[in-house]
């Protein structure tokens, strides 16, 4: 569907090029930018970049329309990350005219810019598209880097996602995720007769399309690492179990035959295995299913609640919720059941338990005198932080690249209901993600393929 | 902010009065002239009658005296009517996650459940499903509603009289 490629410094025009001494070499040209240009994701607040964003141009009406739209998406998809602050177009004092040509660095320096990212859309003729863009250090009067993307016009937010995610890659050393999906629970009616629907959308709230109809009660929906699959749970038939469900066919199935209810599914990070609790009488204990063998294996024996487990992203450890020692608290052992020891130590009831997808924290759902919190603990058990809190918070989620959460929060009242919400590592840049109804339970994609 | 945990905490302070308020309302079997209008062994009468459902205690599964009560009628209606299965919805306030809510809501439905057997009840006649804190009755930010919510209700799912 995308080819990408890139743009070698070399196609700047001549006097340009000669303008800006560049080396010869061309071979490294998506390294991060030299010394000045670099964004710390790691510190909360701060003051985000100043980066300026003209219309990717085109030769026609058509290309030009599509530029901007493309580059709007890329501009909202940086801001959205609270790193970056574009800056507003009637400020720019040089009209991108010509994309081979070098910009003018004075004028950009003279608007506060730092960054700036030039654009242009080529109609190919076989009726795809092909945008180029350029992102240029200016302060240091060089690109960073050039590349180029061809696909369909229709599928303009996917390439404004990927031209986002290489600039913040490229000046943060990070992976980004705006090329990414959520699935989550649309929710309609009454508190006391919802409706539920499973639905997947655009990470920034585009593109939300229903999966299912709201006739079964479906819950807490979690991507495959590796298929166009989503584990969740269906009330189908009254009759609560997992069930997996592929977004290309439609289809439904149930995963396993387990001789009772089944709930809060998830996969492994290779996507082998489902994870999920059984009910067995009062007692819900954790268990494994293969999903090539169907070969099922018990993780946890105990009289008690052992709940929402989540796999490490090497597949080595799990972490879960148990309140084998009388309320909820956070628990992690490894992958085949043993070494069980307890990780949170605070007041309240912990739950929840998310693994970051970099392994270095473990986010969670805590409830203690009358408020619910997001938070992040490390996996031993240390550094736990509290990034959000309030009424009712619950259910966190990890961008792929472990730098951002989404969660969902809901409103008090009769008529009140959950909408999402995003939230930074570092408990900065809050910010609702707008959905056509109430959502809940969302879930995060991996970085979609491209290609 | 300050203003919720004003709310909250009055909230608190009420909670004695009104969980017993509301709890004593609805659990008592309807004892004055309206009794006589559901027809014997109908799913009317069970729940006028009888009382269909009883009310934990917060992040508890323990049957109190009143849900006992409850049940022990319960029991003997169905006993009285052989032919009448049930199935025990069990349910959680909002003040949980839902993993866990639903869970602990299937531990309320079993403990009911067992509670009939041992009263005597075939064990084929009564099935569980656990709801978690998806169907609340009581909408209210209140203690007095999510009392409410936290319930297993007997639902008549055939045999009764009048279908």
């Amino acid at each position: 569907m995308f080819t990408k490629s890139m743009i070698s410094r070399r196609s700047l025009l001549a006097a340009g090029a000669a303008a800006l001494a560049l080396p010869a070499g061309m071979s490294s040209l998506t390294r991060p930018a030299a010394a000045a240009l670099v964004v710390d994701v790691t510190k909360g607040q701060v003051a985000p970049m100043p980066i300026a964003l003209p219309s990717f141009i085109g030769a026609d009406a058509t290309t030009a329309e599509l530029g901007a739209n493309i580059t709007g998406v890329v501009a909202s998809d940086l801001q959205n990350s609270g790193l970056f602050a574009p800056l507003p177009q009637e400020s720019y004092i040089e009209k991108i005219t010509n994309f081979g040509q070098p910009p003018r660095f004075a004028d950009w320096r003279t608007i506060q810019a730092q960054a700036l990212v030039t654009g242009q859309i080529v109609a190919q003729g076989d009726g795809r598209v092909r945008a180029e863009f350029r992102l240029w250090d200016i302060f240091a009067q060089a690109q960073v880097i050039g590349l180029q993307f061809t696909t369909t016009p229709k599928n303009f937010r996917r390439m404004g996602h990927m031209i986002a995610d290489a600039i913040y890659k490229a000046l943060t050393g990070e992976d980004g995720y705006f090329d990414t999906r959520v699935v989550f629970i649309s929710e309609e009616g009454p508190k006391d007769k919802r409706v539920k629907k499973l639905s997947i959308m655009d990470q920034d709230g585009f593109n939300v399309r229903m999966l299912t109809d709201g006739a079964d009660l479906v819950l807490t929906p979690r991507f495959s690492p590796t298929s166009q699959e989503i584990t969740y749970m269906s009330f189908a038939g009254g009759n609560p179990r997992v069930y997996l469900f592929n977004i290309e066919t439609g289809q439904k199935e149930i995963v396993g035959v387990f001789p009772n209810m089944t709930f809060s599914p998830r996969f492994s990070p290779d996507g082998e295995q489902v994870i999920m609790s059984l009910q067995n009488g009062g007692n819900a204990n954790i268990y494994t299913l293969d999903m090539r063998s169907k070969a099922t294996r018990q993780l946890t024996t105990t009289a008690a609640i052992d709940t929402a487990p989540s796999y490490s992203p090497d597949g080595a450890r799990i972490c879960f919720e148990s309140d084998r020692g009388g309320g909820q608290q956070i628990y992690v052992m490894n992958s085949d059941g043993s070494g069980q020891q307890r990780i949170s130590s605070g007041e309240g009831r912990y739950s929840t338990p998310v693994w970051s997808p970099r392994g270095d924290h473990i986010a969670f759902t805590k409830f203690t005198a009358g408020a619910f919190s997001i938070g992040v603990i490390k996996p031993d058990g240390s550094g736990e932080r509290i990034l959000t809190s309030g009424f009712h918070n619950e259910g966190p989620t990890w961008a792929p690249n472990g730098r951002v959460l989404m969660f969902f929060r809901e409103s008090p009242g009769e008529n009140g209901g959950p909408q999402l919400y995003s939230v930074d590592l570092t408990g900065y840049n809050e910010r609702l993600i707008k959905t056509p109804g109430f959502a809940s339970d969302p879930a995060w994609s991996p970085l979609l393929k491209q290609g | 902010m300050l203003r919720r945990f004003a709310d909250w905490k009055l909230a608190v302070a009420l909670m004695g009065f009104l969980a017993l308020a509301g709890c004593t309302k609805k659990n008592t079997p309807n004892l004055d002239g309206s009794a006589g209008q559901a027809a014997p062994g109908s799913v009317g009468d069970f729940q006028t009658n009888v009382g269909d459902r009883i009310y934990f205690l917060v992040d508890q599964s323990t049957l109190t005296e009143e849900g006992q009560q409850t049940l022990t009628r319960q029991a003997a209606w169905l006993q009285q009517y052989p032919n009448v299965t049930v199935q025990i919805e069990g349910h959680a306030d909002e003040r949980g996650t839902r993993e866990y809510n639903i869970a602990l809501s299937a531990r309320r439905a079993t403990v009911t459940r067992e509670f009939l057997t041992a009263q005597g009840i075939e064990a084929a006649r009564v099935t569980t499903i656990a709801y978690g804190k998806e169907r609340p009755v009581a909408l209210c930010d209140a203690e007095s509603c999510w009392a409410q919510n936290r319930r297993s209700v007997t639902v008549v799912t055939g045999g009764a009289t009048g279908g």
